[in-house]
């Protein structure tokens, strides 16, 4: 059965069908269908829903939760996300299984509440102290909204780490038809490490300290051999028409469903448009954007950003061929007309700019 | 022959890394008694501070936890909503509780958690050198007021038991201190006391204890007991400040 819903409930909702019962959150928009939806959807369920006092308070309660075992997750947009900043090392630090989901409005500061992408940095290279990784999922509709949620819990307990999901305002507010229709994962390890009481065993600690010389050092290599083994299998991406592109787009969420739009326009020109959406942010997908600057003239990245994600892509391309970057800022969203330009601008053969333009404008 | 003193099984048998004439150390004795004596060591979950106490873990047999630095309430509140029917307490130091942790605390007195707090408040920040506390005495030296503190620029000391004593939120509330074997024993009844509120599930429970740190006093063990006798207490009065039981 097929349920409108916006992109907040259906992660809600998502999270519920995944089986954690444990949901703390603080308003702020553009998140709040998710929050209000759990304070109706939790109590239904016999889970446990608190509108916490701070965004600080919300990731604490989610680390003892995640400690006591539970599936738990918090929600919330860019500022508050970077008050869970202190909370989400802490998890990493002490290997707690949770689903944080950032629907990212405009920055820096109070900004404003329209979508955007400029938590790429915050999101993927940590974001709080210390050398941890959380998984970064970014969906780009309200039904993958629902499946990576989804995900995202098993992802969690598979690997005990924190898993983000980076939305936008777009993603988050806009109501599209959704399925609930995934199966719980077998097989995921038993959380023989989770607080319960000690009874008729040896009692178990959960921290991130390690004041013995060479101990941080020794967990922080399992940590690194953890975030490899991620990195080798956990890669998703989904790609577009990249056989014998002539130029390949890179953009993921909103910014993904224009790029997408940018392709199926682009049918009707003299080269060929293909385009790369990264699913997993982190582990970005590397390889095959790496395989791709083998083949094509060059690679345009697309975000609601001055230039972030492109690091990464300039970083797996090492100079193979040109990486350029269109982005808008604050809250503007590119539109296909403007990439298509950018296009032309950019690829070695732009003789035809004018009727590519005349096409385009003509829609 | 008879056995009339031994360490309690739930302490761990390990050399202490607290400083001679601390406080915490009683503390964590008294609660390690406490789950011997009820048989609680199954069922009991503890919050380790950032503070000279963050080692708990190391001294108390049970199943631990560490929060981030004035986070205790808030990752308690999360592991007693997963395990209701477990003893769950925090222990917390006055830098932690009264100055980073101040919304945590406040919060979760107000939502009446079914959790007992333990708030050793020594009057300094110990663990980072002795730094001025938000319970710090007037005219108390530390290492940020060398000269004192100076009402007129840093405030007051707060006095947490009073101010979360008139939230709806809370049930039990008692300030006592190390002062004395006697001053122990009290502290034990009163620990006692924050984990019967919590099993018979009467919600918010805490326990501030005035506890020496003769490092950061500056003095030796007689006279850190002294100065929590004539000193702290003047600020800090010991007794109870809310009790469920006597209400009518
Ligand atoms: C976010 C953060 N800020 C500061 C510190 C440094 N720090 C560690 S313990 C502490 C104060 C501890 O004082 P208190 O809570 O009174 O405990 P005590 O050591 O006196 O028992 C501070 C400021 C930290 N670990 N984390
Ligand atoms: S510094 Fe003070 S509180 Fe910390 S261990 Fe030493 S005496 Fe105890
Ligand atoms: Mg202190």
């Amino acid at each position: 059965m097929k349920l409108l819903l916006t992109g907040n409930e259906a992660a809600a909702e998502a999270a519920i069908q995944a089986g954690c019962r444990y949901y703390y959150g603080y308003p702020i928009t553009p998140q709040n269908e998710l929050i209000n939806y759990m304070s109706v959807r939790m109590p239904e369920v016999g889970g446990t829903f608190i509108q916490a006092e701070s965004e600080i308070a919300a990731i604490n309660m989610v680390y003892g939760s995640a400690a006591a075992g539970a599936r738990t997750m918090t929600s919330s947009s860019s500022p508050g996300i970077s008050l869970k900043q202190e909370g989400m090392s802490y998890l990493a630090g002490s290997e707690l299984p949770c689903v944080i989901v950032n629907i990212q409005r405009g920055g820096p500061g109070l900004g404003d509440i329209s979508a955007s992408q400029a938590d790429y940095f915050q999101a993927v290279k940590g974001g709080g102290h210390g050398d941890y990784h959380t998984i970064v999922l970014a969906p780009s509709s309200a039904q993958e909204m629902a499946n990576l949620v989804y995900d995202a819990f098993d992802l969690a307990d598979k690997y005990r780490n924190p898993v983000l999901i980076l939305g936008d305002a777009q993603i988050g507010q806009l109501m599209e038809p959704v399925e609930f229709n995934k199966k719980p994962k077998k097989n995921l390890p038993v959380k023989n490490w989770a607080l319960t009481g000690a009874e008729g065993r040896e009692r178990r600690i959960i921290k991130s300290f390690y004041p013995v010389k060479g101990q941080l050092e020794e967990f922080n290599a399992h940590l690194q051999r953890k975030y490899k083994l991620i990195e080798e299998h956990e890669v998703r991406y989904e790609a577009i028409n990249i056989h014998e592109a002539d130029i390949v787009l890179v953009a993921y969420g909103t910014s993904a469903r224009i790029c997408k739009e940018v392709v199926k326009k682009s049918l009707r020109f003299n080269f060929k448009v293909g385009m790369i959406r990264p699913i997993t942010l982190w582990p970005f997908p590397k390889e095959i954007t790496r395989k791709l600057s083998e083949s094509v003239q060059c690679i345009l990245t697309v975000e609601m950003s001055a230039g972030q994600m492109v690091e990464d892509v300039r970083l797996a391309v090492e100079g193979r061929c040109p990486v350029h970057f269109y982005g808008r800022t604050g809250g503007g969203v590119p539109t296909s007309s403007e990439i298509i330009r950018k296009i032309v601008e950019i690829l070695p053969d732009n003789s035809e700019v004018n009727t590519l333009l005349q096409l385009v404008e003509a829609k | 022959m008879q056995t009339i003193y031994e360490k309690p099984k739930t302490l761990i048998d390990t050399s202490t890394h607290f400083c001679p004439g601390c406080g915490h150390g009683i503390v964590l004795r008294l609660i390690a008694e406490i789950i011997d004596a009820w048989g609680i060591r199954g069922k009991t979950i503890g919050l380790a501070p950032v503070g000279c106490a963050v080692l708990a873990y190391n001294y108390l047999d049970i199943d631990m936890c560490e929060a981030a630095h004035g986070r205790p309430p808030a990752v308690a509140t999360g592991i007693k909503r997963v395990h209701p029917d477990n003893i769950v307490f925090a222990y917390q130091g006055d830098g932690d509780l009264a100055a980073i942790g101040t919304a945590e605390i406040i919060h979760a007195a107000n939502r009446g958690e079914n959790i007992t707090f333990i708030f050793v408040n020594n009057a300094v920040y110990g663990m980072t050198n002795g730094q001025m506390a938000p319970t710090t005495l007037p005219g108390q030296r530390t290492a940020t007021t060398p000269a004192g503190r100076d009402s007129a620029n840093y405030g007051y000391p707060i006095r947490i038991c009073e101010l979360l004593a008139v939230l709806d939120g809370t049930s039990y509330i008692e300030r006592v201190s190390l002062s004395s074997p006697e001053n122990i024993r009290k502290t034990k009844k009163a620990l006692e006391k924050g984990f019967t509120t919590q099993l018979e599930k009467k919600g918010f429970s805490l326990i501030e204890i005035l506890s020496p740190c003769p490092i950061y006093w500056r003095m030796d063990a007689n006279e850190s007991m002294k100065y929590i006798d004539e000193d702290m207490t003047r600020i800090f009065p010991l007794g109870v400040v809310k009790d469920w039981t006597q209400k009518n």
